[in-house]
C-alpha cells in the first residue's frame, strides 16, 4: 500500500536540510561527489558508512529529565524505604536472575530481547551538559559543539550516503529536544525533522505533511495560484536563490500530495495492536517509530518528556512507568515479530539517573534529584544481545560497583554496529580536525566498548 | 509619522488605479532615481565600469519601502506605511524615511538581535550565561544601540568591564564563551573586534594575545548564578600565560611588558581602539556593509586575513574614514550606505554573472531571517507565538506577544525559529545564521496548521471575507498588507479569476490569496 511512496520521489527529496538544487547538482558534477566538501578543505573525503553493519536503524527512546534507575532497571529492594519508597517489590523477568522494577511487568516478559547497562556514569548533574555528554560522547566545555548521535547517523547513513527515502533520515517524535543544537557544528542540514502533532490523537497531524480541512483539489488550486502570482520570480528567471526555493517547493509538494500521509496514518494499523502499544502519545510514538524504521528511516528519536521528578516522584512513576512498560515492550515484540529487531537498535536512556535516596521532606515530598554518578540504560536489537546485564551499581545504587560504562562506550558500540567508524573524521566548518567520538588522546574517560553484549 | 494625511487617503483611490496599472517591468525597477550620487556610488560604479559589468536599474519606491524597513528595523511596513510612502511625491522621501527608521525602537531591537548573535547571548549550553545574566546583557546591548553609543566606547566597555554579571552587564562578554581559558578569550576578542579567526594564527601570536587575558578572574557570590568578573593578578593563569617577564604581544607583532598596576585588558583596549589600528575600524565598517548588502567588501566579514583582500579597497577605506570622522557613530554609517544609489539598486540584475553580485551590481535577494519572517507573518495576521526556554530554574516568563526580534536570550526559542535557521549562538560566527531555504521550511509555510491557523483566524482575512468588497479591492488590501505594494493589473485579474472560478468558496478565496502572497518568493525574501 505504500510502495509508491519511495518510487516517485526518491530522487527529488534528497534532503530536508539541503535540497539538491540544479546549481548544486552542477557543482557536484564539476567537482565530483565531494565537490562541496572540497570547498571546506575536506578533499574527497566521503562520509558514507563503509564498514559492515549489523544495524540499519536506531530508535532512541529519550527519557528527557532523567528517569530513576532504581525504580526502573536497577531495583534495590534491600536498601529499604529510604531508597525505594513504595516501589520495593521488583519482579522477576523471563531471564532468570534479572529483576526489574515492579511497574514494568510487560517488559519483564521481553527481557530476553534487551540488555541492561547498570553502570553508566558521567558524573554530571546539569540537564544540558549531561544531555550533551550522553548524546554526543564528548565532554562539555570544549570550543566545539559536537553533533548528537542522530545527526552523526544522519551524516553517515542519510542522503550523503545514498539513502533514497522520501521521509527525512532523522525524525523526532514529536518535538525537538532543545537544550543544545542537536546537529552541533554539522549545521542545520543534519537537524532532525520534528513531526509536531500528537500520534495519540485520532489524526496524527504531522506538521506540514498532513493538513486537516484542505482537500487535495484545493491544494492543487492553491499551488497553481501561487505559481500564477509569482511576479518577482518572472522578473528574475535566472536567480539561483529562487531556484533553490522552487526545488524545495517541489519536494514539499511530493510530501503534501504524495503518499507520505499514509505512512503517518496510524489508523492503518490493527486496533488491537494499537491498544497493546497504549493509546497515549508515547505508545503511539513507538508504533510510529516502528513504521518509520520499516520504511528504512535510519534514526528516530522519541522525545519522551516528564522524567524530571523533583517533587512527588512516586506519583509520577505510577503514571509514567505503565506507559513506558506497554509502549516499549510492544515495540520490542512487534519489531521482533516482523524480523526488524535484528537490524534495529533500540536505545532507552535519559541524561542521568536520580538520587537513590528519596527526599521525603518538604517541598520535595518524596522527590528525587539529578544523579549523573550512576544510572541505567537499556539497549536491544541491531546486534546487541538480549537477556544480559552489563556492570553493576553498589547496594544503594549510588556508586558504580563494577565495569563503568561512559557515554562514549555506549555510543561507540552503537556506531560500530551501524558500520560507522567511531574514530572517523567529521566535517567541520572551520576545518578543525574533529572525530565522531573523542580519540584516546583527548583524555575522555572510557570503560571500553560493550563487547560482552555485541 | 504614523498620521495619515487626509489628502493622501482621498487621493489614494484613483492614484492606486494609476499605480496598479504598473507593468511587471516597472514594478521592481525605476528608470530614474532622485537619490543624489555619493562617493560610495562613484567607487562602486567606477569599478563596475572597469569590469564592464552592467549594474541593475534603481529600485522602485515600492521595493525601497519594504527593503529599508526590513533592513533597518527588521520589521515589515504596515499597509498604511507602505501606501503613504509609495504615494508621497516629495523627492527626498527616501532619505527622510531612512532618518525616521533609524530612530524607531525596533532599530534597537533588531540590531540587538544581531549583536546578541555575535556576542552569543544565550542562557543555555554551551554558553551558559544563565537567564538573569542573559537578560541583563541583552538589555545593555539594546540600550547601547538605542542611545547610539559610539562604537569605540561600546567595544571598550565590553573589553574592560569588571563586576557582577547582573549589575555590570558587559562583563558577560568574558562569560559568553565556551571556555574561559585565556587563549579562548583571545580568540573571542579577535573574532568579535578584529574580524579575525585566530585559530589560524601561529601559536606564538595567539599566546601573545592570550597574555592580555591571563588576569581575567571569575568568582561566584552567594546569589544564585551571580558571577564577578574582575582583574585578578593572583590568577593561576598568570604563571602559565604571562610568566614572570609579563611580556605580551599585540597582534601586529609589537611586544610590551605589562605594568603590574594596570589591568592588562585596558592596555589591550588602548592598542585596539584607535583609528590608527588596522583592524578595529575595518572590521566594523566591513561588517555593517555586509549586514546591509549581504556580502562584505572583505568576505566573509569575520575572516579578515592578508590572503583575503577586499574586493574594493577604496570603498572600504572610504567607509572607514567616514566612520572615524563621525566619531564611530554607527547610525551615521548606516545612513551613508542606505542613502547610496548602490544600496538602492533593484534586485533584478543587469548582469547575472557571479562577479556582478560580488561587486554589488544589484541588491542581493536574501531570505528573511527566521525571526523577521515570523514577526512579519504575525504582524499581517495579528497573531502571536509561543516561546519556551528549556531552562527550568528560574523560570523565564516570555509574553506571547513579544516579537521574535526582541527575544533577549538565544535559549528562548520556538520550533519555527529552529526550523528557519536561527543561529544557535555557539561560536559568534556570522555564518551560524542559516538563511538557506529548505524543503522542511517550505512544507511548514505551505501546509502547516501553525501557519494555516494564523491566516484563517486573521483579522485581515475575516474583515475582507465578510465585506462585500469586490475581489479587486480585497486583493489590493492584501497586497499592501503582505507585499507592501499595489498589485499589477495582471495580478488583479488572476485574483479575480480565482475568486470567481467557482472552485473555492468566497472565504476560501480570500484565505488562499493571502496564503499565496505569504508563500510567494517576493514575501519570503528581501529584494
Amino acid at each position: 500500500m505504500e510502495k509508491s511512496l519511495d518510487r516517485d520521489a526518491t530522487r527529488v527529496w534528497r534532503s530536508l536540510g539541503a535540497p539538491l538544487t540544479r546549481r548544486e547538482a552542477l557543482r557536484r558534477c564539476l567537482f565530483g561527489a565531494g565537490g562541496l566538501l572540497l570547498l571546506n578543505g575536506w578533499g574527497l573525503q566521503s562520509f558514507a558508512a563503509t564498514r559492515p553493519a549489523k544495524a540499519k536503524s536506531v530508535i532512541q527512546v529519550w527519557l528527557w529529565g532523567g528517569p530513576c534507575h532504581i525504580d526502573t532497571f536497577d531495583p534495590k529492594p534491600e536498601a529499604g524505604r529510604d531508597y525505594c519508597g513504595p516501589l520495593d517489590s521488583p519482579i522477576e523477568t523471563n531471564v532468570s536472575g534479572i529483576r526489574i522494577g515492579q511497574l514494568l511487568p510487560t517488559l519483564a516478559k521481553q527481557a530476553d530481547k534487551f540488555s541492561i547497562i547498570r553502570s553508566l556514569t558521567h558524573g554530571n548533574n546539569g540537564h544540558e551538559t549531561a544531555a550533551y555528554m550522553v548524546q554526543t560522547g564528548h565532554n562539555a566545555g570544549g570550543r566545539d559543539v559536537y553533533p548528537s548521535a542522530g545527526a552523526v547517523v544522519s551524516l553517515f547513513k542519510g542522503y550523503d550516503a545514498g539513502y533514497q527515502g522520501l521521509i527525512p533520515p532523522y525524525i523526532v517524535l514529536t518535538e525537538p529536544q532543545g537544550r543544545f543544537s542537536e546537529a552541533g557544528f554539522l549545521g542545520g542540514k543534519y537537524k532532525p525533522f520534528a513531526t509536531g502533532g500528537d500520534p495519540g490523537r485520532p489524526v496524527f497531524e504531522v506538521e506540514g505533511v498532513v493538513a486537516a480541512g484542505i482537500s487535495e483539489q484545493r491544494q492543487r488550486e492553491r499551488r497553481s495560484l501561487l505559481q500564477k502570482l509569482n511576479t518577482l520570480g518572472k522578473a528574475m528567471p535566472g536567480d539561483a536563490t529562487l531556484k533553490t526555493l522552487y526545488a524545495s517547493e517541489d519536494q514539499a509538494y511530493e510530501l503534501i500530495l504524495g503518499d507520505a500521509g499514509k505512512l503517518f496514518d496510524l489508523t492503518r494499523e490493527p486496533a488491537d495492536l494499537r491498544d497493546r502499544y497504549g493509546r497515549n502519545t508515547f505508545g503511539q510514538s513507538c508504533l510510529m517509530a516502528r513504521r518509520l524504521v520499516e520504511k528504512g528511516v535510519p534514526y528516530v528519536t522519541i522525545n519522551y518528556k516528564g522524567w524530571d521528578t523533583h517533587k512527588q516522584h512516586f506519583q509520577a512513576m505510577n503514571r509514567k512507568l505503565p506507559e513506558l512498560d506497554k509502549g516499549l515492550a510492544t515495540l520490542l515484540d512487534d519489531l521482533a515479530q516482523r524480523g526488524l529487531l535484528d537490524s534495529t537498535i533500540v536505545w532507552v536512556s535519559g541524561e542521568f539517573g536520580r538520587t537513590p535516596k528519596v527526599q521525603w521532606e518538604a517541598p520535595w515530598n518524596g522527590g528525587r534529584n539529578h544523579f549523573g554518578k550512576v544510572f541505567s540504560a537499556v539497549v536491544a536489537g541491531g546486534g546487541f544481545k538480549g537477556g544480559q546485564v552489563v556492570g553493576a551499581s553498589n547496594a544503594t545504587g549510588e556508586e558504580v560497583r563494577e565495569r563503568p560504562v561512559y557515554p562514549c562506550d555506549l555510543l561507540g558500540s552503537m556506531y560500530e554496529l551501524l558500520g560507522i567508524d567511531p574514530q572517523a573524521p567529521l566535517p567541520h566548518p572551520q576545518g578543525q580536525q574533529v572525530h565522531v567520538l573523542p580519540l584516546a588522546s583527548e583524555g575522555v574517560k572510557s570503560g571500553g566498548r560493550l563487547r560482552e553484549i555485541m | 509619522m504614523r498620521k495619515r494625511p487626509r489628502v493622501l487617503l482621498f487621493l489614494a483611490g484613483w492614484l492606486a488605479t494609476m499605480v496598479a496599472s504598473a507593468t511587471d517591468a516597472t514594478l521592481f525597477s525605476a528608470a530614474l532615481t532622485t537619490t543624489p550620487p555619493s562617493r560610495i556610488d562613484e567607487l562602486v560604479f567606477g569599478q563596475l565600469r572597469q569590469l564592464k559589468i552592467q549594474p541593475a536599474e534603481p529600485c522602485s519606491d515600492a521595493v525601497f519601502v519594504r527593503r529599508v524597513y526590513l533592513d533597518v528595523i527588521g520589521t515589515l511596513p504596515s499597509a498604511v506605511e507602505a501606501r503613504e510612502f509609495i504615494l508621497d511625491r516629495r523627492p527626498n522621501k527616501r532619505a527622510a524615511l531612512i532618518d525616521r527608521l533609524l530612530e524607531r525602537d525596533e532599530f534597537a531591537d533588531y540590531w540587538a538581535m544581531k549583536w546578541s548573535d555575535l556576542l552569543r547571548v544565550k542562557a543555555e549550553f554551551p554558553i551558559n550565561l544563565w537567564p538573569n545574566a542573559a537578560q541583563a546583557y541583552h538589555r545593555w546591548i539594546r540600550d547601547s544601540l538605542r542611545e547610539n553609543k559610539p562604537y569605540d566606547r561600546f567595544a571598550r566597555e565590553l573589553l574592560t568591564a569588571s563586576g557582577s554579571n547582573f549589575r555590570e552587564p558587559p562583563v558577560n562578554f568574558y562569560r559568553a564563551v565556551q571556555s574561559k581559558e585565556p587563549p579562548a578569550l583571545a580568540r573571542a576578542v579577535a573574532l568579535t573586534f578584529m574580524g579575525v579567526r585566530a585559530d589560524r594564527w601561529p601559536s606564538n601570536q595567539l599566546a601573545g594575545l592570550a597574555a592580555f587575558f591571563a588576569q581575567v578572574g571569575y568568582k561566584s557570590t552567594v546569589e544564585w548564578k551571580e558571577e564577578i568578573v574582575f582583574n585578578d593578578p593572583a590568577s593561576t593563569n598568570v604563571a602559565v600565560y604571562l610568566g614572570p617577564t609579563r611580556r605580551a604581544r599585540f597582534p601586529d607583532g609589537k611586544t610590551i611588558t605589562l605594568p603590574a598596576d594596570r589591568d592588562p585588558r585596558e592596555v589591550f583596549a588602548d592598542w585596539l581602539i584607535t583609528p590608527k589600528n588596522p583592524w578595529f575600524t575595518r572590521n566594523i565598517a566591513n561588517r555593517v556593509w555586509s549586514w546591509l548588502l549581504r556580502r562584505g567588501i572583505i568576505h566573509e566579514p569575520d575572516d579578515i586575513r592578508p590572503d583575503n583582500p577586499p574586493g574594493n579597497p577604496q570603498l572600504l577605506a572610504h567607509l572607514e574614514n567616514e566612520l572615524v570622522a563621525a566619531d564611530y557613530d554607527l547610525k551615521q554609517l548606516f545612513r551613508l550606505i542606505l542613502n547610496s544609489r548602490v544600496y538602492q539598486l533593484s534586485s533584478v540584475p543587469g548582469d547575472e554573472s557571479p562577479e556582478a553580485a560580488a561587486h554589488f551590481a544589484c541588491y542581493p535577494l536574501r531570505r528573511l531571517e527566521a525571526e523577521v519572517l515570523i514577526d512579519a507573518i504575525n504582524q499581517i495576521t495579528g497573531s502571536s507565538e509561543k516561546y519556551s526556554s528549556a531552562i527550568p530554574e528560574p523560570f523565564t516568563f516570555i509574553p506571547e506577544d513579544m516579537r521574535s526580534i526582541a527575544l533577549p536570550d538565544g535559549s528562548i526559542t520556538s520550533p519555527f525559529l529552529e526550523l528557519f535557521g536561527r543561529p544557535p549562538r555557539d561560536t559568534g560566527l556570522e555564518s551560524e545564521r542559516n538563511n538557506r531555504v529548505t524543503a522542511a521550511q517550505r512544507l511548514h509555510l505551505l501546509n502547516s496548521s501553525h501557519i494555516q491557523r494564523k491566516i484563517e483566524q486573521s483579522r485581515l482575512v475575516q474583515d475582507h471575507s465578510q465585506s462585500r468588497k469586490p475581489p479587486r479591492e480585497i486583493a489590493t488590501g492584501l497586497y499592501l498588507g503582505i507585499l507592501s505594494r499595489f498589485p499589477t493589473e495582471e495580478e488583479l485579474q488572476a485574483a479575480e479569476a480565482y475568486a470567481n472560478s467557482g472552485k473555492v468558496r468566497p472565504r476560501e478565496a480570500v484565505v488562499d490569496l493571502a496564503w499565496a502572497l505569504m508563500n510567494s518568493a517576493e514575501f519570503l525574501h528581501r529584494h
